[in-house]
């Protein structure tokens, strides 16, 4: 469970969140939507210590995020950030093992072994195991990010656009092998994404926020509704239903 | 599961020859570098202006006996020394501001250590080897922080850049250095101090390096977290590494060992930064595995650099200094064309 508790922060003279009290519960998966602006991947950069806040509380599992040690955080919470402009030349194996540090501290015993091959396997990345990043495609390097993340084993994920350079059909794949992580292996995920089908489709829960203020947030089907994504996009919205799923139309 | 995966990596032939192919070329290269550098290293003990053989050493009266211990033997180890520890010190700076071309030589670090000594002499006189030290730690401590400084302020971040401006500011520091050496008619020693060379190396001259392993084992403890700084802040919060904490050891240790191999038997120019870029062009950016690997081919380096220069214009010597100044500096302009064109 992720509780912000009152958190605000601003840059300079602007408001980037503003007094949001939110509880994400534990379990499935959770996206925060809302314009470009409306304080998304802020407030998950305050949860994940990487900013921190002026007014207010982030807590993990009831620990304060900005008291709490940093490995036993990160045995708890991991987080991938939306820009992850990398220079350092690791295999792709290396880098996901580095997802068990906050365990064993760099001495990989059978165990943390055991979990990179899984995650390897999770992520189909077996055939690129010792290709170097900077050898990859920008998708095949977001999987191998987001790999490495979940190797950490926590069971909170927290993923920043997590589709950013993905085409069709490897961000259908990473969306499947999220879902599989919060459905099998019982994550709590929880994703920044622009594309509101997106979160409609693959999500348990959206938070919608707009300038830096909570909107509404609740189960996927009761946010999806043409009045509340006008609210939050400042835009004409068609919903649909098609094959069981609410597919918003923009229109203008 | 395991079983499937397998097969999957098996059915794309390609990727997993070329992985089993490099892993074998990967052992045998370090073991053939060891190898290549203790025959080396062996060699450089008999070579020089009196002659000494091996059969010689049986015979501790001997005058050949005397020069091994006095003079080949301290010169040997403050060449491995000076050579591991420098080429550590670089790839330790290069990971952790995360551009391959900053390096204590490149960022101005070895000019502050100049502008040290300078300062030191004039001080405490050219006789006190602590004093000198200490005040040379202080200004390398000082360079560095400034650098990183500059860095972070720095708009263009373009990876030739960076070390660029480095140049710039240890050609200022270095100006500053030699205008104070020429007021005070220090001039001359300030070259010969600065230029690396271990011809003056002999016992009771060169213990101070031994305390640049320690720097080094260190670097090696830390080097997991070094590798986890090096991939930027995120993933290092991410895994619960305090990423300023790190970075700031790993910038103590680099300019700690620079102050004390430049003030031990000067600058050797472009070792920190060449030998750390070609180890990690062959083997990656995993600190704990490239880091012996450097540590050996930085003394390798320094040891080929002297015997050359030892031996080219034989019985005179070419100072260590300006073989490597040669040699890196070759080796630089081709790394960083090669980086222009990978860029562009």
């Amino acid at each position: 469970m992720i509780e912000f508790r009152s958190v605000s922060k601003s840059f300079g003279d602007t408001r980037v969140v503003d007094d949001v009290s939110l509880t994400i519960p534990t379990g499935g998966i959770t996206s925060l939507v809302g314009a470009n602006g409306a304080g998304k991947s802020t407030l998950l950069s305050i949860a994940a210590r990487l900013l921190p806040a002026d007014r207010g509380r982030v807590l993990v599992d009831g620990l304060d995020v900005a008291t709490t040690p940093g490995p036993v955080l990160a045995r708890r919470l991991a987080v991938l950030r939306q820009e992850n402009a990398m220079s350092v030349r690791l295999t792709v194996r290396e880098l996901v093992a580095f997802g068990r540090f906050p365990h064993s501290g760099g001495r990989l015993t059978a165990e943390d072994h055991r979990l990179v091959d899984e995650a390897m396997a999770w992520f189909e990345l077996d055939p690129l195991a010792d290709r170097h990043l900077d050898q990859l495609s920008g998708g095949q390097r977001q999987r191998a990010y987001v790999a490495m993340v979940m190797c950490q084993g926590t069971d909170h994920v927290l993923l920043d656009e997590p589709l950013n350079n993905l085409d069709m059909r490897h961000a259908v794949q990473m969306m499947r092998m999220l879902r599989g992580m919060a459905d099998e292996l019982g994550r709590t995920v929880v994703l920044v994404v622009h594309d509101v089908n997106v979160a409609s489709c693959y999500s348990d829960r959206i938070v919608a926020l707009r300038e830096g203020q909570l909107v509404a947030e609740g189960p996927t089907a009761d946010l999806m509704t043409p009045e509340l994504l006008r609210g939050v996009f400042d835009v004409e919205v068609e919903v649909h239903e098609l094959a069981g799923r609410r597919i918003g139309v923009p229109w203008s | 599961m395991s079983s499937t995966t397998e097969r999957r990596s098996g059915a794309a032939p390609a990727p997993s020859g070329q992985v089993r192919r490099r892993r074998g070329v990967r052992r045998r290269h370090v073991a053939a570098a060891l190898a290549a550098l203790v025959v080396a290293a062996l060699g450089s003990l008999f070579v020089g202006v009196s002659d000494v053989s091996p059969a010689d050493l049986l015979d501790a009266d001997e005058a050949g006996t005397r020069v091994f211990w006095t003079s080949r033997v301290p010169r040997l180890t403050a060449i491995l020394l000076a050579g591991s520890a420098t080429a550590v010190a670089g790839l330790v700076m290069m990971s952790l501001t995360r551009n391959r071309f900053v390096s204590p030589q490149t960022a101005g670090t070895t000019e502050w250590v100049g502008l040290g000594i300078v300062v030191a002499t004039l001080a405490f006189g050219s006789t006190s080897v602590l004093g000198k030290m200490g005040i040379a730690v202080a200004f390398s401590l000082v360079g560095t922080a400034l650098f990183v400084w500059l860095l972070q302020r720095m708009v263009l971040t373009d990876i030739v850049v960076v070390p660029l401006v480095g140049i710039l500011l240890g050609g200022v520091v270095s100006a500053a250095a030699a205008f104070l050496a020429y007021r005070f008619e220090l001039l001359q020693s300030v070259d010969a101090w600065m230029n690396g060379d271990f011809s003056g190396v002999v016992a009771g001259r060169y213990e101070l390096l031994w305390l640049v392993p320690a720097a080094t084992v260190v670097a090696y403890l830390y080097a997991d977290r070094f590798s986890v700084a090096g991939m930027g802040e995120g993933f290092a919060v991410n895994l619960g590494v305090p990423y300023t904490r790190v970075v700031t050891l790993g910038l103590v240790i680099a300019s700690v060992v620079t102050a004390i191999v430049v003030v031990g038997v000067g600058s050797i120019p472009f070792l920190g930064l060449v030998v750390p870029n070609l180890v990690t062009l062959a083997l990656g950016d995993n600190l704990r595995r490239v880091l012996p690997v450097t540590a050996v081919t930085g003394a390798a380096f320094v040891l080929v650099c002297d015997v050359v220069g030892r031996t080219i214009r034989y019985p005179y010597e070419i100072p260590v200094g300006t073989v490597g100044g040669v040699i890196g500096g070759v080796v630089f302009i081709v790394l960083l064309l090669r980086a222009r064109r990978r860029v562009a």
